[in-house]
């Protein structure tokens, strides 16, 4: 249940970090701020085993015959890494650390809605992570992360069962973040918190929560059946006994293209809050950014089939997806614009989380702008299934998400932890990773164009000189994640203290201490103004002619 | 497997332009790549502008923000909204007819298995991993599959399109340059994937027949599916003669079915399939259902063969 | 800084008992419209896959038994109503009749779980289990009458688990009602959990004719 109507005095000041230091006090925390600090451990657990996989598969690919030599390793390798990328790091990545720290901080509130549920969905994720890392690393996976019947049903071996059972427990954790967030957002907002005083932050991860709780119990039904299949023999997914394929993909796609959006909708609320507060001035377009956000949680639900357009759907409704695929970028443009109307007549500081942040703008609008390539019908023909789709995706994902995650980690890092971290260090890695992501995925596009398959364990000798480019890149781009994994722990002990408000951002989550009180607020904030409420330049200039 | 290409190793950006797909596709690339990179460099541009004018140490004066915004904000969105609905429309009329072959097409069977393709010319010349093609003549792949979800992907053509198990999808393609061309599995299919590649070999009208000549089985597909049409008994019922009544084949293919339960279907190899395995599915008005299923009689192969012959039977082959 | 004293008195908002509630209830029609979508997903791949394979549908759909489903039917909206009569009571101040209500519902929970335990028994004994060699129904037909029986097996089997987890949670709701836990004022778990039980009611009135009836139209 939510908050308790009184606190006891001496708790209040005290920081959440230093309320108790025992191992059960933060195994059975109720607190929202701890909760996100174990999702923080767990995921970076999994993006590493991810990561280790796609080391492996990078290695693999420096020469046409393949350095494994096994194209079976090779297919675990990148069913590992779609596995946990996917659903144990990039759903739950910044909605669950970020977000669950985050969200009601940012609206004034003691805790979610539902603190046990949240604490719940924890142990779910870890036991579904553990469950999945079990299926993938010593059952050998090797059907990819779609799991497309028959290769999944009947040509690949019965851990498929195990996914499946790891995939719809993974769900459940999704599910209730999801319905969390949402009650959280409607019932717990502060006095004078309207909807559109909200940061977008605030509304991203509406937007998401949506797709959550209404995208997720399509893919574990998809799941039951996959595992019933597997397990009994039945046939829903099987032409042989009167089941359709594509049904298959159809209920998978239903799931995993808002997916998409699960995995950017969070990024485009961590950017909203950045570059605001280190241009000094409004968001530019509140409104349309917002709106933009729901826009797309809505017409993602039908954008699905452009999975599928060369998959045995009919060619009419390849045409209404194409569509509809258009019309959701049309609100991802929107934002970008309005990004770079928020830097018009700004104060603009480089601090790592703003170079974080301007990466992400640049390397979105490269994976939006391919997005376009493969909406297009004819286009996508050529393109489909090729390192072109993979370019594409990791520019949206890595280069996209993945650049919002560190840089909402750098933005809010003096909040979560109390300290700061080097901000030289910070900025050094913000460039090692554009630069190595830009030369890891960059030949891919030429590489997809020019017909590289994706899932190839061995490749025809043209495509080598890509290859290696790329993988020399993925190199320089383990380097610069693995920096963050040194200086960011370090400051938690040398770091300088971090005042409650170091980057001179609106908001209420920096009004504050950092590290913020167990119940978050010593007194119930009341809000009066809109969000963003950098001082306008011509304040500014008066002030300064005022002495 | 390494087929002799004209390709060499290294850099590779010239992907061939072989077939009329490849043409009308690369003109939506060219498209693409312009308007992409001038949106791109729009926006980089504008960034890098700002930041270095708008640095927290310029002294610049910043004047007064824009206030009224909404008339920017509906002019880039409804520009960038008609921009898509124009891309949209070019993709798509393309898309349409990449996947409605002409009926002139010369009609090769596809089938791919783990790991391999094998493909079945009109004349019942057989290949695998190897599909020999006329230039300047258009061609449509009849595909499908023996166990997983494959995938044809024909990079010089621009072409692409899944091949399921129990589904036969069409897509059809008018090579216009000799030599031979990558054909790619594209859906991973097993430990094997990146193995299952082959090509595609484009000659020139006089080469291709000789190569058919060289290759060629005296009996074709369709008179081999007359031969098995006789032997499996189908003509005891469906030949004209038999005491059994049964609805006759002639001009079957395509053309609308009446059946017992009062709905219509179009006599597409979906149909024709199933009517041979499950025919009590399915039944022809006035008709009894007394045939026999011939599931687990009827090899792939052979079902192909009888369909092509049930095709070849225009309406003026009454007999 | 304000002082500790004063902390202890600000109310933060939504803290009352009413509003926690209220908050709870919003969260579970939240939780049910994933619900929806969960059992909407298998509905509709049901009634797709019967479209391509209606005939076999309608022969394996005579196997199943139509009386049984019927009687659960018939539990289950009965089950409903007493829980709608228990929320009544609670609503009226009544908390021992709530109590006792609620006791009838959980009865009825177990008698619709015997019936169905029963059912299954049925159909083992009639071979309609998905990979039984001896599967009744041969020839074309029996593909489609497989796939029937896949639907009515996962379909069910995600009911009973449903009504399981019910009949749980009504029991703890009704251990809480023993203890005295709830008023006319308070009682937003009988209400949370009662929005539970009638959709997993729900479930079955959609179930019921997708099993029994669509086979048997003339």
């Amino acid at each position: 249940m939510s908050t308790t109507t009184t606190v006891e005095a001496r708790k209040v000041e005290e920081s959440y970090l230093s309320d108790k230091f025992t191992l059960a006090s933060w195994l059975v925390t109720y607190d929202h701020k701890r909760i996100a600090i174990l999702y923080m451990i767990s995921i970076t657990f999994f993006f590493f085993a991810g990561s280790i996989a796609a080391a492996i598969i990078r290695w693999d690919l420096i020469v046409p015959e393949g350095m494994l030599k096994d194209p079976e390793t090779y297919n675990r390798m990148f069913s590992i890494h779609g596995m946990m990328m996917v659903w144990f790091f990039l759903v739950p990545s910044i909605p669950t650390t970020l977000g669950n720290f985050l969200i009601p901080l940012m609206i004034g509130s003691r805790d979610v809605a539902f603190p046990k549920i949240n604490l719940m969905s924890w142990y779910i994720f870890v036991i579904a992570g553990c469950v999945a890392f079990y299926a993938t690393f010593v059952g050998g996976i090797d059907a990819g992360w779609t799991f497309y019947p028959t290769l999944s049903t009947g040509y690949s071996n019965s851990f498929i069962k195990v996914a499946a059972a790891a995939i719809f427990l993974v769900g459940f954790s999704s599910i209730a973040s999801g319905v969390n967030f949402m009650v959280t957002i409607h019932r717990m907002r502060a006095p004078g918190m309207y909807w559109h005083r909200l940061p977008v932050f605030i509304w991203s991860h509406y937007a998401v929560s949506v797709i959550y709780v209404l995208a997720t119990p399509m893919l574990a039904m998809t799941m039951v059946m996959l595992f019933f299949q597997r397990q009994f023999g039945v046939g829903m997914f099987d032409p042989q006994l009167g089941g359709d394929l594509v049904l298959y993909q159809h209920m998978f796609w239903f799931y995993s293209h808002p997916a998409v959006y699960i995995m950017i909708l969070p990024g485009f609320g961590v950017i909203s809050e950045i570059i605001p507060c280190f241009c000094h001035r409004k968001l530019f377009g509140y409104e349309f950014v917002v709106w933009s956000s729901i826009a797309i949680a809505v017409i993602g639900f039908f954008a699905w089939g452009h999975h599928m357009f060369i998959a045995g759907i009919s060619l009419y409704s390849g045409l209404i997806f194409s569509l509809m695929s258009y019309v959701v970028a049309v609100p991802s443009a929107i934002k970008v614009f309005n990004w770079i109307g928020t830097m018009h007549k700004g104060f603009i500081r480089f601090d790592a989380p703003m170079l974080y942040a301007l990466g992400f703008v640049l390397l979105f609008a490269i994976g939006g702008l391919t997005g376009l390539w493969l909406a297009n019908l004819a286009a996508d023909v050529h393109l489909h299934d090729t390192y072109f789709v993979i370019a594409h995706f990791h520019y949206i994902m890595v280069g996209g998400m993945v650049s919002a995650l560190f840089g909402g980690l750098h933005f809010w890092w003096p909040k979560i932890t109390g300290r700061l971290y080097p901000e030289m260090w910070g900025r050094a890695a913000a460039l090692i990773i554009f630069l190595g992501f830009t030369m890891t995925f960059a030949p891919q596009f030429i590489l997809g164009y020019t017909g590289m398959p994706r899932r190839y364990a061995t490749y025809p000798p043209e495509y080598q000189v890509l290859n290696v480019l790329s993988s020399a890149g993925a190199s320089i781009l383990a380097l610069g994640y693995l920096l963050p994994m040194v200086y960011l722990p370090w400051s938690l002990f040398r770091g300088p203290r971090a005042p409650a408000n170091p980057w001179d951002a609106t908001g209420l989550e920096w009004q504050t201490a950092s590290p913020p009180p167990s119940v978050n607020f010593i007194t119930t904030p009341i809000v009066t103004t809109k969000p963003y409420n950098y001082q306008e330049p011509e304040v500014l200039e008066q002030q300064r002619q005022n002495g | 497997m390494n087929p002799p290409f004209d390709y060499k190793p290294g850099l590779n950006f010239n992907l061939p332009v072989a077939a009329n797909f490849a043409v009308t596709t690369d003109h939506i690339f060219i498209a693409l790549l312009v308007l992409s990179s001038a949106v791109l460099i729009l926006v980089l541009g504008l960034m890098f502008t700002f930041a270095v004018r708008y640095r927290a140490g310029s002294p610049l004066d910043r004047g007064t923000l824009l206030n009224k915004t909404w008339i920017l904000e509906i002019g880039w969105t409804s520009a960038t909204f008609l921009g898509f609905v124009a891309l949209f429309w070019w993709g798509g009329r393309v898309f349409l007819e990449e996947f409605r072959p002409p009926p002139e097409a010369i009609k090769i069977y596809v089938v791919g298995k783990q790991w391999m393709w094998k493909a079945e010319h009109p004349g019942g010349q057989k290949e695998i991993n190897t599909i020999h093609v006329p230039i300047n003549q258009p061609v449509q792949l009849i595909m499908t599959s023996e166990d997983v979800i494959h995938d044809v992907g024909i990079p010089a053509f621009r072409l692409k399109r899944d091949v399921l198990p129990g589904r036969y999808e069409n897509m059809w393609f008018t090579a216009d340059t000799p030599g031979s061309y990558w054909l790619f599995c594209d859906q991973l299919c097993g430990s094997g994937h990146s193995l299952m590649r082959g090509q595609v070999v484009a000659m020139t009208q006089p080469d291709y027949q000789r190569w058919l000549e060289i290759n060629g089985t005296s009996i074709g597909l369709v008179a081999e599916g007359q031969r098995l049409f006789i032997q499996f008994g189908c003509a005891g019922c469906h030949g004209g003669n038999g005491t059994v009544r049964a609805p006759s084949l002639a001009g079957l293919y395509k053309s609308p079915v009446p059946l017992s339960d009062g709905t219509t279907v179009i006599a597409d190899e979906k149909y024709l399939k199933d009517s041979i395995l499950f025919p009590k599915k399915q039944v022809v008005a006035s008709f009894k259902p007394v045939m026999p299923s011939f599931d687990g009689k009827v090899s792939e192969a052979d079902l192909e063969k009888l369909l092509a012959y049930i095709k070849s039977l225009g309406s003026e082959h009454v007999r | 800084m304000a002082e500790p004293e004063l902390i202890v008195e600000q109310e933060f908002q939504y803290s009352s008992l009413y509003d926690q509630g209220q908050t709870a209830i919003v969260g579970m029609w939240l939780f049910l419209a994933q619900e929806c979508v969960f059992f909407g997903g298998l509905f509709l791949t049901w009634i797709y896959s019967r479209y391509w394979n209606q005939a076999g549908f309608d022969a394996g759909s005579h196997g199943a038994q139509l009386w049984i489903g019927s009687i659960n039917l018939g539990i289950l909206v009965t089950s409903s109503f007493v829980y709608a009569c228990a929320l009544a009571f609670i609503q009226a101040g009544r908390p021992r009749e709530m109590t006792w209500a609620l006791c009838g519902v959980v009865a009825l929970g177990v008698a619709f779980v015997g019936w169905k335990l029963y059912e299954y028994h049925l159909d083992f004994v009639g071979h309609f289990w998905v990979n039984d060699p001896d599967f009744p129904i041969k020839g074309e037909l029996e593909g489609g009458a497989k796939l029937f029986w896949a639907f009515y097996w996962t379909g069910t089997i995600l009911h009973a688990a449903h009504m399981t987890i019910a009949m749980g949670l009504v029991t703890y709701v009704i251990r809480r009602g023993f203890r005295g836990d709830f008023t006319a004022q308070y009682h937003a778990p009988v209400e949370v959990i009662g929005l539970f039980w009638s959709f997993v009611d729900i479930v079955w009135m959609v179930l019921w004719p997708l099993i029994y009836l669509m086979g048997r139209m003339p």
